[in-house]
């Protein structure tokens, strides 16, 4: 394998590995600050029991988001060091605020939140997960502005003297039309796996417990705890539904924007080969299409009709154009964007390079973007179904099919999240930054093959061995149910011991 | 500003990230390193652990920003650097991962064995990093060999630079980057020692008196011989050079003279403290302008700091937030050590918690 291709399948494996926990990280934290906010205000114990039950399961999530993303910035300079120096003037400026506003404000507060329950003042200690959650959505935000850059490379200008991208306008930067939708569609695709995840985990307690009361096996205790997970149930599910309604909302107006600044990859969404649409005649949707072995040609689909004029123009009969004369007019010297100074002054040289393939890989592209919005359409159902089976004082009873349905719930939006991220970075290509830098000129030239090889199989195998831990330790605790608790109270005894201690 | 400044500017910001990141993570590595050490006992070993238990993760971010400040203020630095140390710098992030998962795993398994595997995970992943900084700090003084790729045209002044001859990685270990690399670990483990004397009570703190007393002297002495041979030979800076050696030489003196007779640990920490700063100024001193490479004599393309910044608006937008946002961190930072600031014994820790669930569900 060529280090293009060893470059792209490492920062694969490592950013897939690490998005399966930025999610749960932006989105429970700020769900746990919401329960510990109710404990506050209503001074109920079972929202303290609940607050410290997923508080407990959100760190055993974050330590291994943190350490997987310690890669991730390194990786731009050891992999990609072209691509850095090309891009380090725009792409560089996030990172460092990423670290300096967002980064900081998650990791000191974190560490108060955790040992601070005997040593702060009760509102003091809330405050202190609040900031801990803001600073995750901090995070997003920065990663988010450098990313759309890359798919939207706006505000930037070519300087030959220098050869790189120069920032141009920053406002424009951070007010790209793809970083203000991607933001929010981000952010509602976490909460809906975070929503999954409480409503899972919740809701399958909810039945083992509902189960036991009917063989008359509850003690007072799981009495309060079957109270408060059905709370917890609804509540999970409430955020699942609402979120998703957000990501219908917000995915709509990002495959608009898409259709305009990276048409390539509208048409790989939909393996739409030849332009369809315009002239009173509407583009139709592929439910499924499959195409020959070379992604050039349709060989059989099932479609309806005019929904993707819709979706990608907001017309039911816009045109969208199709793979191969968009191949053909960016091979004859088309800009994607003409108004993008960045992209017209890259042009000579990507003439000077000779790029001969402009088309992403598009049975990745077709089934990443379906199975992106069939799981997170699952989800939603889940969310649907679970409210429905608990309407009305209503409870679920131990089931398989209901263990399945709980484990499917947090799932289904995460691999959703994957798949979405999946597609997004693959439509892009073969460019790192669209229509500027090509992917495998970005790679790091002084970086063997054998190197980046020996480092991606090491990577795996050691985030295979912590996946192991991680979700034994998870099922443990899951498992373990709602903890005892005692009010906290700030300690004055040099001796007394510590309510939370690693 | 003008340009020039603006990468004067931005050199010293990056050289006061990794100065905080030495400072204050340098203490925790010593820790980590310490456990298997000082700690006889479970609880021993939790004590020592949860001296740096609410702070460490907000001390790695030091290094994060300092990354991230070198890749927007810098990219050729970042580039070159990041990519031409890359073996080096993979095993540093194994080094982050096993020690970062290490604290919050060990506490959720009961097992002793388990809990073995995270102590050495937390005390090799911490050594590790510390060693390869030191070698790599003690490179940068040497100067790294680079070589320019042919620029992309005609009009282009600037291009990729890379480590010469690739892979460099044998080279990366002479004699003068090896003791670099033992001294660092063993002022952390100076420093970390320290840290515990100031965080700890009864039998931890008693072990951990002894242990500074036998490795400050370790550390007075590599220490010196790390800088005396700098100044004379690898990379004379002149009169400052000499300044900086002495008040670092005298930093561990007086840390040693106060964490043992002087009975004042915070007074040593001070003096571990200045001669962390003494060591990194010095070493950032040696890499200006030419960030810690060494170009080829007569070379048409040179990398250093001129033609591997950002263009100045970048470094303008960036130099504001940072005067806004770095002290507004140094703040909540101090806040947290102000909250955590009583020394913990064996008395108080709690029994694990795991205990405390299991009869809940």
């Amino acid at each position: 394998m060529t280090p293009e291709t060893l470059a792209r399948w490492q920062f694969g494996i490592t950013t897939v590995y690490h998005y399966f926990f930025v999610p749960i990280t932006i989105a429970l934290s700020m769900l746990v600050a919401i329960l510990q906010t109710i404990w506050n205000r209503t001074g109920k114990i079972e929202y303290l029991r609940l607050t410290k039950f997923f508080g407990k399961l959100f760190l055993i999530n974050f330590a291994m988001g943190v350490v997987t993303g310690i890669v991730q910035e390194f990786q731009f300079g050891m992999n990609w060091s072209e691509y850095s120096r090309f891009v380090g003037d725009i792409f560089g400026a996030p990172l460092a605020l990423e670290a300096l506003l967002a980064f900081f404000l998650e990791s000191v507060f974190l560490g108060l939140w955790i040992f601070g329950w005997d040593r702060l003042p009760k509102k003091l200690h809330l405050m202190c997960i609040w900031l801990a959650a803001i600073g995750t959505m901090l995070s997003a935000i920065f990663i988010l502005a450098a990313n759309s850059w890359m798919q939207n490379p706006i505000g930037a200008v070519f300087n030959p003297a220098t050869d790189r991208a120069e920032l141009a306008d920053f406002m424009a930067v951070l007010t790209n039309p793809v970083t203000l939708v991607t933001f929010p569609h981000v952010i509602f695709a976490a909460y809906m796996v975070a929503g999954g995840f409480v409503m899972g985990v919740s809701g399958w307690h909810l039945a083992k417990l509902h189960t036991a009361q009917q063989n008359g096996e509850l003690s007072v205790r799981q009495t309060e705890d079957l109270g408060a997970h059905r709370f917890a149930t609804k509540f999970g599910a409430w955020v699942l539904l609402i979120a998703g309604a957000g990501i219908v909302v917000t995915g709509d107006i990002q495959g608009k924007i898409m259709t305009e600044v990276q048409p390539m990859k509208m048409a790989a969404a939909e393996a739409l080969y030849e332009s369809e649409g315009g002239d009173g005649k509407c583009a139709n949707f592929s439910v499924l299409t499959i195409g020959t072995l070379d992604g050039s040609e349709e060989v059989w689909s099932w479609k309806v009709p005019c929904v993707l004029s819709f979706l990608a123009t907001g017309t039911w009969d816009g045109k969208v154009e199709g793979i191969n004369n968009l191949r053909d007019e960016f091979a004859a010297g088309r800009i994607q964007n003409p108004d993008n100074p960045l992209q017209v002054d890259a042009r000579p040289r990507l003439d000077a390079i000779g790029v001969t393939n402009w088309v992403p890989n598009i049975p990745v592209t077709y089934w990443t973007f379906r199975l992106m919005m069939g799981l997170g359409f699952a989800g939603m159902g889940i969310a649907v179904l679970t409210l429905f089976l608990l309407r009305k004082g209503r409870l679920p009873k131990q089931a398989w099919w209901w263990t399945g349905l709980m484990i499917a719930a947090p799932l289904a939006p995460l691999f959703a999240n994957s798949f979405g991220w999946i597609f997004t970075e693959m439509g892009r290509q073969p460019f790192l930054v669209n229509g500027v830098l090509t992917t495998a000129s970005g790679v790091s030239p002084g970086v063997s093959a054998f190197e980046m090889g020996t480092t991606m199989v090491l990577f795996t195998l050691i985030y295979g061995a912590l996946a192991v831990v991680e979700v034994r330790l998870l099922l443990k605790y899951i498992k373990l149910g709602l903890p005892d608790v005692v009010e906290p109270e700030v300690i004055t005894d040099d001796d007394a011991p510590l309510s939370f201690a690693y | 500003m003008d340009f020039t400044t603006l990468q004067i500017v931005w050199f010293c910001l990056i050289a006061v990230l990794w100065t905080g990141y030495l400072v204050l993570e340098g203490f925790d590595y010593g820790v980590a390193m310490l456990i298997p050490i000082l700690g006889k006992t479970e609880k021993e070993k939790r004590v020592i652990i949860n001296t740096i238990g609410p702070v460490w993760d907000g001390n790695e971010v030091w290094l994060l920003t300092a990354g991230g400040a070198m890749f927007a203020a810098f990219p050729a630095w970042y580039a070159t650097l990041f990519s031409g140390l890359y073996l080096p710098l993979f095993f540093v992030l194994v080094g982050l991962i096993v020690r970062g998962v290490a604290f919050e795993y060990r506490s959720k398994h009961p097992e002793m064995s388990a809990k073995r595997t995270f102590d050495a995970m937390a005390s090799i992943g911490s050594f590790v990093v510390s060693l390869i900084f030191g070698v790599a700090f003690a490179n940068f003084m040497i100067g790294l060999p680079v070589a320019a790729r042919p620029p992309a045209t005609a009009e282009a002044t600037t291009t990729l630079f890379m480590l010469s001859p690739a892979p460099y990685l044998l080279q990366l270990f002479s004699p003068f980057a090896i003791l670099g690399g033992i001294v660092l670990v063993v002022l952390f483990l100076f420093h970390g020692a320290i840290y515990l004397v100031l965080k700890t009570r009864g039998i931890v703190q008693e072990r951990a008196k002894r242990f500074a007393a036998v490795i400050g002297l370790v550390a007075i002495v590599g220490g010196a011989v790390f800088l005396l041979w700098q100044n004379l030979a690898i990379h004379p800076t002149g009169w400052l050079g000499w300044v900086l050696l002495v008040v670092a030489a005298a930093g561990l003196v007086a840390a040693w003279w106060f964490v043992g007779r002087g009975e004042r640990p915070g007074v040593a920490f001070l003096g571990t403290t200045v001669t962390t700063l003494c060591v990194a100024v010095g070493v950032f001193l040696t890499m200006w302008p030419n960030l810690g490479f060494a170009n080829a004599p007569g070379a048409e393309h040179v990398l250093n700091a001129a033609t591997a910044a950002s263009q100045d608006s970048t470094l303008t937008i960036m130099l504001v937030a940072a005067i806004i946002f770095v002290p507004i961190v140094v703040a909540y930072t101090a806040w947290t050590y102000w909250v955590f600031r009583r020394p913990i014994s064996v008395d108080n820790i709690p029994d694990e918690d795991h205990h405390e669930a299991a009869h809940a569900g």
